[in-house]
C-alpha cells in the first residue's frame, strides 16, 4: 500500500503534469452501453479505459482516485455545435460560421474554432466534452469537425477533421415566420425557385462526379480543385452528408436525393417527420435532433410538439442524437434530453442520445461515448443525474486529463459575490 | 403574426370546454405553498379563490374531487416579462413613447397564451419593446384563453410602464435606414439615454405642478381652466405620484447606477430592473434603492452588454438581498420557467422553495399583485399548477393548470381532444380549397 498514492476528488490536483492513469474507484459508474455499476472502479492508463468492473484490483504504482458516493457517465457530446466559432452574436466580427457562395464543401470548420473562446469552458462544465461544430451557410456549408473541449491549439482539439459535409436542403415553403411579415410567395413560384435549387445542387454533384472519373483517369490537363477535391469522399460514401431538412418534403426530397446520388446521409434538425419515419428506419438513416424546449412549428401543432418528438423517433426505431446547434446553449444539451423523457423517451434512450448513439453516429462508437474498455476516458463525475439541473459536475476528464472547470461565469460569481 | 393562422388555432383549441367553477378539492398532492411550507395534503377551492390548504380538510358535498397522488401543487407561475399576447411590441419612432399602451394592442387569439398556461403560468407582465428610453405602458394579464382581451387583464393591478437603457435605445440614434428613409434618432449613446429620462421627467414635473395648482384653486372654490392633457406625460406623472410602477430593461451596472440615482432625483423608486444580466456588480445599490431584479436564468453572449452575464446571476442577487425573479421574455422559455427556476440551484445553491419563488410570489411582490396571488394560501386568487413531478425536476410536466378556480389546461383533455382537433382542422382546410376554387385567386396586398 506504501506505494500507492491515495487522492481524495475533492483535492484532485489540475496543474500541468498529471499524467493520465489512474483507478478510480467508489463511483457508480453509469456505462450507457451497459448496466450500472454500484460501487464500481474505472482503469484509465494513458488516457484510454482499461478496466471497467465491480472489483479491479489497482495495478502497481498507479494513482489511486477515490470517488465515494460520486456517479461517473461518459462526457456527453453535442451533435451540432457552435462552440468556438461565435463569440457574440451580434458582433460580427465575432464570428466564422457562414461563407459567401452556395457551394462551400472545401471549408473545414476546426481552423476556425478558437481553443481561447470563453464558451469552451462554460460548455464543459456543464459535462459536455465533445462537440460535432457545423458551419451554416450556403447550400453546402463546409465540413463539421468534431472536437474535444480541451486543447491548447484546434488540432489538439481534434478527434474528427472531417466529420461530416453539412447541406442546407433547399427548402420549398420555409417555416412561418414569427415576426410577423409575410412572405406569401405563390406557390407555383415558390415550386420554380426550389426546383431550380434542387437542380443546381444536383448538377454540382454531377460536376463532382466528372472530376472525380477524370481525376482518376488521370486525364491530361487535370487539375485540382478544391471543391471538388472535398467532395470525393463524399461521392466515396467514406464521409456522410449532414443534411438539414426540417419538414417531411424536405425529409422526402432529400432521402430521395440521397438515393439518386448515392451517398450516405444523416439528417439534422428533422422537426416534422411525418410519414418518413419507417423509411428513415428501413434506410437506416439517424437523425440529429434539435432543440426539443423549442416552440412548435406551427400555431395549431400540439403544444407539445417538439417535446415529444424524440420518443417518436425512438417508437420508430431511428437511432438519433441531440444537438444544441448553437454555441452559448451548448451547455444545456443535457436538458434538452430530459425534457424528452417527460414526453415519453425512455431514461436510458435520453442517455444515449447525448453519448453513445452520438459517438455511433459519427462513426467514433469505438473511440467514445460509453465507459468501456479501449474506449477514451471521456468522464464526467456528477453529485446526481446529469440530466437534472440541479445535480453539479464535479470533476471531468477528457483523454483521461483532469480538465479545469473553471470558467468566466464561476469567476464573475466568485469574484462580485464578495464585493464588500 | 399570420392572423389566420392564429384565428384557424384558436377556433380549434377553443373547443376544449373551460370547467364551470364550482368547488374543487385537489387531495393528496404534495403542495408547495411557497411561502407555508411543503406538505402532502388538499387545496380546496371555490368561486375563484382558495379557501382552505391543509393536510386535512372537509370536502364539502357538492365539491368536485381531484385525486393528485403522487403530484405536486404549486402556485401558477409568473411571469414579470413577456410580450405574448401583444401584436406589436415597439413604437420605436419617437424616444419616448409613453402615450402608447399594450392593452390597446392585446390578441387573446395569440396561441402563445394557450402554451403559456400548457406550461403553469397564469400571470404575465406584458411589456412594450426596448426600442425607447422610456417606452409604452405594460398590463399585466392572467392567461384566461378564450376569453376576451378586455378579461385577461389583471384587475387591480397597478399599472406600468416600460424604460429601456443601453443598446437597444441607442441602435436608432448609430443605424441609420438606407438612403436615409427613416433618419437617426436621440439617443446614440449611454449619456443621451440618461438625458432623455432626466429631459422627460423634468417635463412631467412641470406637468404634475400645474396639476397641482389646478387642483388647489379647485379646492378653494374656484373655477380655473384645466391645464391641456398631454397623453405622453400623464403617465410619467403617475410614475411621479407612485401610482405607475417602471420596468427597466438594462444590462450593464454602469446604467443600472444610471437609472436608480435619475430616479432618486426625481423622487420615485425604479419597482424592477429588467434582465439586469450586470445587476450581480451592483447587487448592494439594487437593494439600497429598493429594487426588483427579473432577470434570465442563464442566457449571454448574443450582444456585448450580455457579454459579462453570468447564470449565478440570481442568487448572487438573492444572497444579497435582493427581490428576485426568473422571467422569460419569450413565447418559448415561458413554458417551462419551472426548469428555468431550477438552473439556481445549479448555479448558486438556492433552496427549492428559494428557486420557486423567482416565479411565483417573488415576481407577484414585483408586480405589486403578492396580496392575490404567488403562492397557495386562504383568500388568494385560486391560480394552481399541478405536475406529475416535483416542478425543478427537469422530467416534469404540467397536468392541469387552473386561473380563478376555472380548469384552463388540462394535459388529458388535451391530449383526448386531439384527434378532433385534427379532424376539424382537415374540414377547414378542405373548405378553404373549396372556397378558392370558387372565386378567382386575389392578388397579395
Amino acid at each position: 500500500m506504501k506505494s500507492l498514492a491515495l487522492i481524495l476528488l475533492a483535492s484532485l490536483p489540475l496543474a500541468a503534469g498529471v499524467d493520465d492513469s489512474f483507478l478510480l474507484r467508489g463511483v457508480t459508474v453509469h456505462t450507457v452501453s451497459g448496466q450500472d455499476i454500484p460501487n464500481g472502479s474505472i482503469l484509465v492508463r494513458d488516457g484510454k479505459i482499461i478496466g471497467v468492473g465491480a472489483k479491479l484490483s489497482a495495478p502497481k504504482g498507479i494513482r489511486i482516485i477515490e470517488g465515494k458516493s460520486m456517479h461517473v457517465y461518459p462526457g456527453m457530446i453535442d451533435s451540432g455545435s457552435e462552440v468556438g466559432m461565435i463569440e457574440i452574436d451580434s458582433v460580427k466580427e465575432t464570428t466564422d460560421l457562414a461563407e459567401l457562395g452556395d457551394f462551400n464543401p472545401q471549408l473545414r470548420t476546426l481552423v476556425a474554432v478558437n481553443p481561447s473562446s470563453e464558451h469552451i469552458p462554460v460548455t464543459r462544465a456543464n459535462g459536455i466534452t465533445a462537440v460535432m461544430n457545423l458551419p451554416r451557410g450556403g447550400m453546402i456549408s463546409g465540413q463539421g469537425s468534431l472536437m474535444h473541449l480541451d486543447g491548447w491549439t484546434w488540432e489538439e482539439m481534434e478527434i474528427l477533421r472531417s466529420g461530416a459535409m453539412h447541406i442546407n436542403f433547399p427548402v420549398l415553403t420555409p417555416p412561418p415566420s414569427r415576426s410577423g411579415d409575410s412572405r406569401n410567395v405563390p406557390f407555383a413560384e415558390a415550386k420554380k425557385d426550389y426546383e431550380a435549387k434542387l437542380r443546381t445542387l444536383h448538377e454540382f454533384f454531377e460536376q463532382c462526379r466528372r472530376y472525380q472519373k477524370a481525376k482518376a483517369a488521370a486525364l491530361p490537363g487535370f487539375q485540382t480543385d478544391l471543391k471538388y477535391e472535398a467532395m470525393l469522399p463524399v461521392l466515396e460514401r467514406k464521409l456522410p452528408a449532414l443534411i438539414t431538412a426540417v419538414r417531411e418534403r424536405t425529409v422526402h426530397d432529400a432521402v430521395e436525393f440521397a438515393a439518386q446520388e448515392h451517398i450516405r446521409i444523416i439528417l439534422a434538425d428533422v422537426r416534422e417527420p411525418g410519414k418518413m419515419l419507417p423509411d428513415l428506419k428501413a434506410k437506416g438513416i439517424p437523425v440529429v435532433l434539435g432543440k426539443t424546449l423549442e416552440l412548435p412549428l406551427n400555431d395549431d401543432d400540439p403544444y407539445d410538439a417538439p417535446s415529444s418528438l424524440p420518443a417518436q423517433f425512438y417508437q420508430a426505431g431511428v437511432k438519433f442524437a441531440f444537438a444544441s446547434f448553437s454555441a452559448s446553449f451548448s451547455r444545456n444539451l443535457p436538458y434538452q434530453a430530459a425534457n424528452a423523457v417527460a414526453f415519453g423517451l425512455p431514461y436510458t434512450e435520453a442517455l444515449k442520445a447525448v453519448t453513445l448513439n452520438a459517438a455511433e453516429i459519427w462513426g467514433v462508437g469505438d473511440k467514445m461515448g460509453s465507459i468501456d474498455e479501449g474506449k477514451w476516458a471521456d468522464l464526467m463525475i456528477t453529485d446526481g443525474d446529469p440530466l437534472e439541473a440541479k445535480t453539479q459536475i464535479k470533476h471531468l476528464f477528457i483523454k483521461g486529463k483532469p480538465v479545469d472547470l473553471e470558467n468566466r461565469h464561476r469567476q464573475l460569481y466568485e469574484k462580485y459575490l464578495n464585493r464588500p | 403574426m399570420n392572423r389566420s393562422r392564429t384565428g384557424l388555432a384558436a377556433a380549434i383549441l377553443l373547443a376544449i370546454p373551460v370547467l364551470a367553477a364550482g368547488p374543487i378539492v385537489i387531495q393528496n398532492a404534495t403542495i408547495l405553498t411557497i411561502t407555508k411550507g411543503t406538505f402532502k395534503g388538499s387545496v380546496l377551492m371555490r368561486d375563484g379563490k382558495i379557501v382552505e390548504v391543509g393536510e386535512k380538510i372537509l370536502v364539502p358535498a357538492d365539491a368536485k374531487v381531484i385525486d393528485a397522488s403522487g403530484q405536486y401543487l404549486m402556485p401558477g407561475i409568473i411571469d414579470c416579462h413577456s410580450h405574448a399576447a401583444a401584436d406589436s411590441i415597439n413604437e420605436s419612432s419617437v424616444s419616448v413613447s409613453s402615450m402608447v399602451a399594450i392593452e390597446d394592442v392585446l390578441n387573446p387569439e395569440d396561441i402563445a397564451i394557450y402554451r403559456a398556461v400548457a406550461g403553469g403560468v397564469t400571470t404575465a407582465n406584458i411589456l412594450h419593446g426596448s426600442a425607447n428610453s422610456i417606452g409604452g405602458k405594460c398590463s399585466v394579464i392572467k392567461m384566461r384563453w378564450g376569453k376576451s382581451a378586455g378579461e385577461m387583464i389583471f384587475k387591480d393591478a397597478k399599472p406600468g410602464i416600460k424604460f429601456a437603457l443601453g443598446e437597444n435605445p441607442k441602435r436608432r440614434g448609430n443605424i441609420a435606414a438606407p438612403n436615409g428613409a427613416v433618419p437617426l434618432r436621440y439617443p446614440a449613446t449611454r449619456m443621451g439615454v440618461e438625458d432623455v429620462i432626466r429631459e422627460a421627467f423634468t417635463e412631467a414635473q412641470r406637468y404634475h405642478s400645474q396639476w397641482k395648482a389646478y387642483a388647489a384653486q379647485v379646492a378653494k372654490g374656484e373655477s380655473p381652466l384645466p391645464p391641456r392633457r398631454d397623453l405622453k406625460l400623464e403617465p410619467l406623472m403617475e410614475v411621479l405620484e407612485g401610482k405607475r410602477l417602471v420596468h427597466a430593461h438594462c444590462y450593464r451596472a454602469d446604467e443600472i447606477l444610471m437609472l436608480l440615482r435619475v430616479a432618486e432625483e426625481f423622487h420615485f423608486r425604479i419597482k424592477t430592473l429588467q434582465h439586469v444580466l450586470e445587476g450581480y456588480k451592483v447587487a448592494k445599490e439594487i437593494q439600497q434603492h429598493g429594487a426588483g431584479a427579473s432577470t434570465f436564468s442563464d442566457w449571454w453572449a448574443y450582444k456585448v452588454e450580455a457579454f459579462d452575464a453570468t447564470p449565478y446571476n440570481a442568487a448572487i442577487m438573492v444572497r444579497k438581498g435582493v427581490l428576485v425573479s426568473i422571467n422569460s421574455d419569450s413565447d418559448e422559455l415561458m413554458r417551462h420557467l419551472n426548469t428555468e427556476a431550477a438552473k439556481t440551484q445549479k448555479y448558486g445553491g438556492l433552496t427549492d422553495d428559494e428557486a420557486l419563488s423567482l416565479i411565483t410570489i417573488n415576481p407577484a411582490k414585483q408586480l405589486d399583485i403578492d396580496k392575490k396571488v404567488g403562492s397557495i394560501e386562504a383568500g388568494k386568487d385560486a391560480d394552481l399548477a399541478l405536475f406529475d413531478k416535483h416542478p425543478l425536476s427537469n422530467f416534469a410536466k404540467v397536468q392541469k393548470v387552473f386561473i380563478d378556480g376555472e380548469i384552463y389546461f388540462d394535459r388529458d383533455a388535451d391530449l383526448a381532444a386531439r384527434p378532433e382537433r385534427e379532424a376539424t382542422k382537415k374540414t377547414l382546410l378542405e373548405r378553404q380549397k373549396q372556397q378558392r376554387k370558387q372565386s378567382p385567386a386575389r392578388k397579395p396586398l
